[in-house]
């Protein structure tokens, strides 16, 4: 650590960090606008000037930009000093001159970091007198509302969305004090990151525009901490509440795995929530057939008689529900009739997956290991359509190959510009294997464009490049083996060499050669990561708790007497039609939030909480059980599926299901399960209790309280207690140095803005104090060993007239529950056959022209889309997925003119 | 002694003075314009709602009674509901002092006595007056950066015209 001062006072930072970091780190307040944490120093705004002194006796010392300085031993400086705080003031003067006169009018308006930093300054009344300048603004789409006016030329957007994640089609025009953030011309932001815009920008310029169509202060909403779940990375969120209204969704600060950004579908998919087809009361199926509302008392009385006439019982867990639901399900059901909600494929892939990762011999990235990893191979998965917030850590893990020929010189990480331009392209090895290309592809050293059997040949052929003892590849063709044996040689040499694969890869075998991959790096004593990538929020969870069981599928395999459906819409994981018969010969019940295909047919369906009205874990693809809570308390009949399990089974007289609480339901499936053990250390006890207060959920200066209800009853209703959260329902309670698992909103004195959680952070950038939130539930042990795999593939080879249909997946549209939110909607493209176009020649049809081919049991109609990268024979099938439970799979094409055979 | 002559001669005297009973309510009071009674949302010059819900009058309110609903129409910002709950309502002036646009006013009328206490619960309709109120010339749309229906770009008050990004002078 290196010691400095600031205004008399010794402090101490990181030899690495520069003096903006090093005094928010110290909890010395200092204004800043075009520094960010994440994206390191450029010294554009001039706002964070301060005074340094050479030494004890200098008395006059020099003016310097704080976030331009480095930390150095002894180094003196003053914050407070007047020339330094006249400057700032000044700076700010200038930034304000042409900021309009918007605040009431302005989404930002109370979290605006420039509001703060204004106020931080003492800057209070504006003195020039002449005109401002104006600017147009574009529509930049469903997600980001543009208001050019309010700009102060920080350069944090085009930073973030060009330098860190990679976008093209967001930059900066004209010069001077006319310089200009948008697109070239109005249209929709093409990356998946553009939300962040919204957070990074420190003033309203870019806000979000899912949250301006029910828009409210940020001091007004009730705040929890959440994990999104629109994919199985477990990105931290914080979620919004306001009137029994899900008002946004924002990055919730975890130093382990999201940091400070989230993917487009993550924070605009929560539209669900708020949509009428919620089901918000039992329905149950009367004698003409028809779902009619009943009560919950006669919900429960009608479920406990279906679990009492007799017979088997199914129950069918679900990826997307909690850990607690999917072991309520497993408890009343017993483990023999626990299905997880998967389809046959998927099961099998994500059965591999857990079987790989939980047997302790790889370590399982987070995503910042993934961010720091030197060489990496992408096989099989087209990662920033699966998991966006992964692939943006791999850019980042490319672009760090620059710091150490920087460092030669003297330039220290955070000294973003100079890096950048002293390192140039200088990059780490990333290598991409997939069917077809992918919006990394850019950064990529090598890619290869093959059908899975041969992308699962390539990894094998470059595991047993890398450890002899690994199976060889026999038949190798001498490109794959020269591009293998290039793979090798760069795994090899990297300190921390990272492969990626996932389920969307969509055949076992390339999973396999990943973790042959990562199983020979370990036999030669290389501390390799394995990231293994899973389609939802609680996929890997699901898959640890049903390890040893079967797909869905095989429950129907002799008729069951009754079939409990946990929050899963089996239509998009089965043939529809062998789904239906199948369903038709039973009783059905289903418990979920939003209607479905399957909830059509249910002869009882329990209206469960979303993520939004319950608290519950989730376990991330890395293996992290977390815990969320909810933002609304419901008062209707929505509720826990885990509440609707126990109460019933215990009115069936089942045994086992006595929880009635959150802590008591996680601490019966710790002591159940050994797996998930670890489980209960996710977050602390709904009993904990700060200076005896249970945590405010809303800020202290929540409005409104006396008159929100008042249209209904003008005697105010007695404020809601969560019994299963430490939280207050209030804005009553604690609120400061907290567990940050539970961090329900971020606010300090003097930070109304998102950027107030350097207040919470033990280093600026780092781990937030008392650790990042989340338990890893699958560490590398240091003897366990992965048996090689040995099953390789044949090469892929064209059949003449079919095609090899691989799924390609896409970021909005893919997700079952954000595809119903509006503005996803809006950003989904049409549902596509991609060929390449030779193939498509050889078929004769033009781009575009729908083409019907067969798969999950029914005739498809696609629009021919032509992608030249693909390899021949190859069918990829986009927006689709619905029927990915079919794919990888051989397809017949026709033109849909001809007729679908 | 002498000391109860002069209360009784002071009292006496009393019969001489100035009556300052009001003979209420036939007899109206004077009350100022200042004067902190009925709350009432104005309009702009032009006709328009003054309120943009910013909620700054709710949050500043001490009683916590004013609870509203931004909605927007083609890029004004008004609120969708507002609602002031005057059974809590202290008339401490807080939301008038709070508001940017000059909307919300207190009024000389404090004749709000209602039987039933939910009536005490101002909507919208109830609250908004056909005119100005006390600041008969602020417009707030005139001044702001916004583009609304009638003021585009560069049309504010102390605005110079829209860049054009696309031109080289300086």
């Amino acid at each position: 650590m290196t010691k400095f001062t600031v205004d008399g006072e010794e402090y101490s930072a990181k030899p690495d960090e520069n003096l903006l970091q090093a005094c928010l780190g110290a909890g010395v307040d200092l204004p800043y606008f075009c520094w960010h944490p994440a994206l390191g120093s450029v010294g554009a705004c001039r706002q964070c000037a301060v005074r340094q002194y050479a030494n004890e006796e200098d008395k006059t010392g020099k003016l310097v930009m704080a976030c331009m300085t480095p930390v150095a031993e002894g180094a003196r400086f003053s914050v407070a000093d007047p020339e330094a705080a006249a400057l700032r003031a000044s700076v700010i003067e200038w930034l304000m001159i042409n900021h309009p006169h918007d605040c009431p009018v302005c989404e930002e308006g109370g979290e605006c970091h420039l509001q703060d930093m204004t106020m931080m300054t003492g800057h209070t009344t504006r003195r020039y007198r002449f005109t401002k300048r104006t600017h147009r603004n574009q529509d930049l789409g469903p997600f980001i509302k543009h208001e050019m006016n309010r700009c102060i030329g920080c350069y944090r957007c085009t930073r973030f969305y060009r330098d860190y994640a990679g976008g093209r089609d967001l930059d900066v025009f004209a010069a001077h004090d006319h310089v200009y953030f948008g697109r070239h011309a109005d249209g929709t932001l093409e990356s998946e990151f553009s939300g962040n815009l919204a957070e990074v920008c420190p003033t309203g310029v870019f806000t979000d525009k899912t949250f301006s169509a029910h828009y409210v202060r940020k001091w007004d909403m009730r705040g929890a901490p959440s994990v999104c779940t629109h994919c199985g990375l477990g990105c931290n969120t914080t979620v919004n509440e306001r009137a029994g209204k899900l008002r946004r969704v924002l990055n919730r600060y975890n130093g382990a795995v999201n940091g400070y950004f989230l993917c487009d579908r993550g924070r605009f998919g929560y539209g669900f929530v708020n949509a009428p087809a919620r089901i918000r009361t039992p329905r149950a199926r009367t004698a003409d057939g028809a779902l009619a509302a009943v009560s919950r008392a006669d919900a429960i009385a009608r479920f406990a008689a279906l679990l009492g006439a007799g017979g088997r019982v199914v129950g069918i867990g679900s990826p997307r529900a909690s850990l607690e639901a999917n072991f309520a399900l497993r408890a009343l059901v017993g483990h023999e009739n626990f299905y997880p909600g998967v389809s046959t494929r998927e099961g099998a892939l994500l059965q591999l997956i857990a079987g790989i990762l939980g047997a302790g011999a790889v370590h399982v990235p987070s995503i910042r290991d993934v961010e720091q990893a030197d060489a990496a191979l992408l096989l099989g998965s087209d990662l920033p359509n699966a998991a966006p917030r992964a692939a943006l850590a791999l850019r980042q893990a490319v672009r760090e190959a620059g710091f150490a020929p920087s460092a030669k010189v003297e330039i220290a990480p955070w000294h973003d510009a100079a890096v950048r331009t002293f390192a140039g392209d200088v990059r780490n090895p990333l290598f991409i294997a997939t069917p077809a290309p992918t919006r990394l592809d850019d950064i990529a050293l090598d890619t290869l464009r093959a059908a899975p059997a041969d992308i699962a040949r390539l990894g094998f052929a470059v595991a047993a490049c890398i450890d002899g003892a690994a199976p060889a590849v026999a038949g190798l063709s001498a490109d794959l083996a020269a591009r293998a044996s290039v793979i090798a040689q760069a795994l090899l040499a990297a300190k921390r060499p990272l492969v990626v694969s996932g389920v969307e890869a969509g055949e076992e075998s390339v999973i396999q050669a990943a973790a042959n991959i990562a199983a020979a790096l370990r036999a030669r004593g290389k501390s390799g990561a394995l990231l293994l990538n899973v389609p939802e929020c609680n996929s890997l969870g699901l898959a640890l708790m049903a390890q040893d069981r079967p797909g869905f599928e095989a429950a129907f395999a002799e008729p069951p007497a009754l079939v409990i459906v946990l929050e899963n819409d089996l239509f998009r994981r089965a043939e529809s039609v062998a789904l239906d018969a199948a369903l038709a010969a039973t009783r059905l019940v289903v418990l979920d939030h939003s209607e479905s295909p399957a909830t059509d047919r249910a002869a009882l369906v329990l209206p469960a909480a979303s993520f939004a009205e319950c608290g519950g874990t989730l376990v991330s693809a890395e293996g992290r059980a977390q815990r969320f809570y909810p933002p609304i308390i419901e008062q209707g009949d929505v509720r826990e599926a885990w509440r609707w399990l126990g109460e019933a089974g215990h009115a069936a007289g089942r045994g086992g299901c006595g929880w009635d609480t959150q802590d008591g339901i996680v601490a019966a499936l710790a002591s159940a399960l050994p797996c998930f053990a670890a489980v209960a250390r996710a977050a602390p006890l709904e009993t904990l209790r700060i200076a005896g207060n249970r945590i405010s959920s809303e800020p202290h200066r929540f409005s409104g309280r006396t008159a929100m209800h008042a249209a209904q009853n003008v005697r105010e209703p007695k404020p809601p207690v969560s019994a299963d959260s430490p939280f207050s329902a209030t804005m009553e309670g604690y609120y400061g140095k907290m567990p940050p698992a539970l961090l329900p909103f971020t606010w300090a004195p003097g930070w109304n803005s998102a950027q107030a959680i350097n207040k919470f952070q033990a280093e600026i950038g780092g781990a937030l104090k008392g650790g990042d939130p989340g338990v890893r539930l699958l560490e590398a042990g240091t003897t366990a060993a992965l048996p090689y795999y040995t099953e390789i593939p044949a090469p892929f080879a064209p059949r003449p007239g079919m095609w090899r249909a691989v799924m390609l997946p896409r970021v909005f549209g893919d997700e079952e529950q954000s595809a119903r939110a509006a503005p996803i909607r809006e950003r989904m493209a049409p549902p596509a056959l991609v060929l390449n176009e030779e193939d498509a020649a050889s078929i004769g049809a033009a781009p575009g022209e729908m083409l019907a081919c067969e798969l999950g049991g029914g005739i498809q109609h696609l629009a021919l889309e032509i992608q030249p990268g693909l390899p021949r024979g190859v069918a990829g099938v986009a927006g689709v997925a619905a029927r990915a439970h079919a794919l990888p799979g051989w397809i017949r094409i026709t033109t849909a003119g001809t007729g679908a055979s | 002694m002498l000391s109860s002559l002069r209360t009784l001669w002071y009292t006496f005297l009393h019969l001489f003075q100035r009556n300052v009973t009001v003979q209420y309510p036939e007899q109206m009071p004077y009350l100022a314009p200042r004067y902190r009674g009925r709350i009432v949302l104005t309009r702009d010059p032009d006709g328009e709602e003054r309120c943009v819900s910013c909620n700054l009058c709710a949050v500043a309110c001490p009683a916590d009674c004013i609870s509203l609903q931004k909605t927007e129409t083609e890029g004004r910002w008004h609120p969708e509901f507002f609602r002031i709950n005057f059974s809590r309502c202290i008339f401490c002036g807080f939301c008038e002092e709070a508001c940017p646009t000059y909307a919300i006013q207190l009024t000389p009328d404090f004749e709000m006595s209602e039987y039933i206490r939910q009536n005490l619960v101002y909507e919208k309709e109830h609250l908004l007056i056909s005119g100005t109120g006390k600041y008969p010339e602020y417009n707030f749309y005139r001044v702001s950066g916004l583009a609304v229906p009638g003021k585009d770009k560069g049309e504010a008050e102390h605005e110079r015209p829209p860049i054009d990004i696309r031109s080289l002078l300086p």
